[in-house]
């Protein structure tokens, strides 16, 4: 019995001395933060990285974008991340916070696009949408229909009632919750657009912009949209079972599903690779990674794992990103971008 | 009237009798029903992953005759050739009459990415092969993987399935000349994770769990016993020890989640360890446990009968010699118990791992405990959440492994407290 005991006890102590020692050492992989769509993107570039150069293969961790600028402006030491991955542009507000905790240098690398998606099961039509249609919809208090500037509860039932040309179907829409990335675009790209269609609210804009955006960006509760969680492979699965619902979701997962499931026009534009890549679909929104400049040259890899990002074999038309559902920006842009990384050219302050 | 009153109480007995034996059945009928329903649910839940996941234990390989060419094969520099060239020269020479760039890409995307690096294992660890032709089994596409175990329907319209009509006549070209076989998936015990389905494993979480468990009953199995000991034979009854008593029996039931945020504050912020190892993770889940393992163990010493106490005392033993020899060892296989049922749970956690980064995607296997590592339940999840339609049935075997360990676990259990448990 005093045996285990004492074994228990030698072991646990070699446990903790083996992690004060560990704790000092540097670290020698790329350690990676950010949002969840640009994670499956950053991953391939990882491995691909990891498995072709003499580096260590980077950590990836999926935060969500605003979960990983935090991080990554937490502190400049180290231990804190090296690069975030990020679903929107960094805001002022956080390059703020980075430079208070001595994150002053921050180099700015957009990677390509990424369209979201409105889609549902092949079993039925594929709708035909307009962004107006969408926030009508969706908006928890809409334009009244009898005319007139007041706004009232969103007593929309059906997309018949919303559009005379749409299918006499009840409004179910599943979608990301507000904590989401992918969220805060759409209802930036679709709602805000929509909204704006209204002259009377296209007028708040100017002069009460918050109660603007209130107004459009506020989903209804009513059990039309559903908050059906972040993970989009269940989205995707539910649209099958329910083909009368649509769903909300990244490019990505309509290409890998393409047999099951079919994306709606939206303004005229159905969302696949090249409407998407020439800007014509509406519903898109750039992708960036965002590099703490101090840290190249203290952990190995950094200006390498850049490299293989912005080489053509994996961000070009014909690259791995592109099969895994990343829409490239277009050839010149590439190159610029592509210059301003191995320049390490970082982002100014006052460009906000 | 004696008479007459006994009889009524007796019929009226009788007359009650039928509802009261109607009554018994159907609650007998209710708990029964309810056993059912629960196994109805387990059997599926169980059938839905095992008929999505048996799939994944078998992988789609092409025969290739791959010329390892001694002009791209420099043996100086191994390291750095054109593997994949060569894989997709063989590719190509199995389809001469193909012709176009496009196409010639495209067929090249037959066979995974992973062959490149097989080809290179198998010649850095024989460069004696350079030169010869070798007939080597290589990894298929996720996706040519998938069309072949039926995941890709064959009769649906080439617009609508990601492995178009040429791609099909490729494959059943291949099938036909005994090219294309389903063979044992060893790379899913082998591998750690990828991006690309038909690469990713699972030894990676596994040896993340074990690290993580490791720490765990090392930390908490010593802890939780000594204070079940102390707070059991030694603490005196008073406010203080009630106190801690109610305090422990509340963190346990405390949501895991919690655990986590006070790890990110105390192990990595305050203490510095590093973030995503498994070290951290052992020690947020040791909190997490400690509650279960202190009260399962205070339960078992509580269990042994005072007279072995009292005779310990009684032939002039200490109060440590009566613990240690006689307490102790008759309390231990129901402390094992609990500790055991603790790990089980402690296997099953994703949420406390979130806080401290070990929901992440790391692909080389963890050697130590302060390697960045995953573990199985946080691969299951981020494997859940991937677009690629192979990773569904990886999702579904990766949670058959997770249940059988969970079951060898709670089986270990149950054997131990069978073997040891003595019946006062």
């Amino acid at each position: 019995m005093q045996k285990i005991a004492l074994t228990l006890a030698a072991a646990s102590l070699l446990v903790a001395s083996a992690a004060s020692t560990q704790a000092a050492d540097g670290r020698d992989y790329i350690s990676i933060v950010g949002s969840s769509t640009v994670y499956p993107f950053s991953t391939a570039v990882a491995e691909q990285f990891g498995k072709t150069t003499k580096f260590k293969t980077p950590k990836i961790e999926s935060t969500g974008t605003g979960g990983g600028l935090k991080l990554f402006c937490a502190g400049a030491g180290v231990d804190s991340p090296d690069i975030a991955n990020a679903s929107r542009q960094i805001k002022k507000a956080e390059v703020e916070t980075c430079a208070k905790n001595g994150v002053t240098q921050i180099v700015e690398v957009k990677v390509g696009y990424d369209g979201i998606v409105l889609a549902n099961s092949k079993k039925v039509g594929q709708m035909k949408l307009s962004r107006k249609d969408i926030f009508l919809a969706l908006a928890k208090e809409v334009p009244s229909p009898e005319g007139g500037d007041k706004l009232v509860a969103n007593p929309y039932k059906t997309w018949k009632d919303v559009n005379a040309q749409l299918p006499a179907e009840k409004i179910e829409v599943l979608g990301p919750p507000p904590t989401s990335g992918t969220r805060d675009a759409f209802v930036e790209m679709v709602m805000d657009e929509g909204c704006a269609a209204f002259e009377p609210i296209k007028a708040l804009k100017k002069t009460d912009e918050k109660k603007f955006k209130a107004v459009c960006q506020t989903v209804r509760e009513d059990g039309a949209y559903i908050e059906a969680g972040e993970n989009d492979n269940l989205i995707v699965q539910k649209l099958e079972a329910n083909p009368k619902s649509l769903g909300i979701f990244g490019f990505s997962f309509l290409d890998q599903n393409a047999d099951k499931i079919q994306g709606s026009m939206i303004d005229g534009q159905a969302p696949d690779f090249k409407s998407i890549a020439d800007g014509k679909y509406p519903v898109s929104r750039p992708l960036f990674i965002y590099v703490k400049k101090a840290h190249v040259g203290q952990i190995p890899g950094i200006a390498e794992y850049l490299a293989e990002f912005t080489s053509d074999r994996a961000w070009g038309e014909d690259g791995y990103l592109a099969e895994k559902g990343l829409i490239p920006m277009p050839k010149d842009e590439r190159k610029t971008v592509a210059a301003d990384a191995k320049a390490l050219n970082v982002i100014v302050n006052n460009k906000f | 009237m004696r008479e007459t009153q006994k009889i009524s109480t007796m019929e009226r007995v009788n007359v009650g009798l039928a509802k009261r034996y109607r009554r018994e059945r159907r609650f007998r009928l209710f708990g029964l029903a309810a056993i059912a329903a629960s196994l109805l649910f387990l059997v599926l839940l169980l059938g839905s992953i095992v008929a999505k996941g048996y799939t994944a234990f078998r992988q789609t390989e092409i025969l290739l005759d791959i010329h390892l060419d001694p002009t791209v094969l420099d043996v100086n520099n191994l390291a750095t050739a054109n593997y994949a060239a060569l894989v997709r020269d063989a590719v190509l020479a199995l389809f001469p009459q193909v012709e176009g760039r496009q196409d010639k890409r495209v067929l090249g995307k037959l066979v995974s990415t992973g062959a490149a690096y097989q080809l290179q294992d198998m010649v850095m660890s024989k460069p004696e092969l350079i030169g010869a032709t070798k007939s080597v089994w290589v990894l298929a596409d996720d996706e040519v993987d998938m069309f072949v175990k039926g995941h890709i329907p064959r009769d649906v319209p080439e617009s609508e399935r990601r492995v178009n009509d040429q791609e099909v006549a490729w494959i059943d070209q291949l099938t036909a000349s005994g090219r294309l076989q389903l063979k044992f998936n060893t790379t899913f015990f082998q591998a750690g994770d990828s991006r690309e389905p038909e690469l990713a494993g699972i030894r990676g979480a596994v040896m993340g769990s074990l690290f993580t468990l490791v720490v765990t009953l090392a930390l908490s199995f010593p802890i939780g016993v000594a204070a079940a000991v102390y707070l059991e034979e030694f603490a005196p009854k008073n406010r203080w020890t009630d106190l801690i008593e109610v305090n422990i029996n509340n963190l346990a039931a405390i949501p895991s989640i919690v655990f986590g945020l006070l790890g990110l504050a105390v192990f990595l912020n305050f203490m510095n360890l590093p973030r995503s190892a498994s070290l951290v993770g052992g020690l947020v889940l040791t909190l997490m446990t400690l509650p279960t393992i202190i009260i399962a163990s205070r339960a078992s010493l509580k269990s042994v009968p005072p007279s072995i106490r009292e005779a310990a005392l009684g032939v002039g033993a200490s109060k440590m010699q009566t613990i240690s020899h006689h307490v102790l060892p008759l309390a231990l296989p129901g402390m094992m118990t609990g500790a055991i049922i603790g790990m089980a749970r402690a296997l099953g956690e994703t949420a406390p791992l979130l806080m401290i980064g070990m929901v992440a995607f790391i692909v080389d296997i963890p050697h130590g405990f302060s390697d960045p590592a995953t573990v199985l339940p946080v691969q299951i999840y981020l494997w859940a959440d991937s677009p690629e339609r192979a990773f569904v049935e990886r999702t579904s075997a990766a949670i058959m492994v997770l249940l059988l360990l969970l079951l060898a676990m709670n089986a270990a259990a149950v054997l131990l407290r069978n073997k040891f448990e003595r019946r006062w």
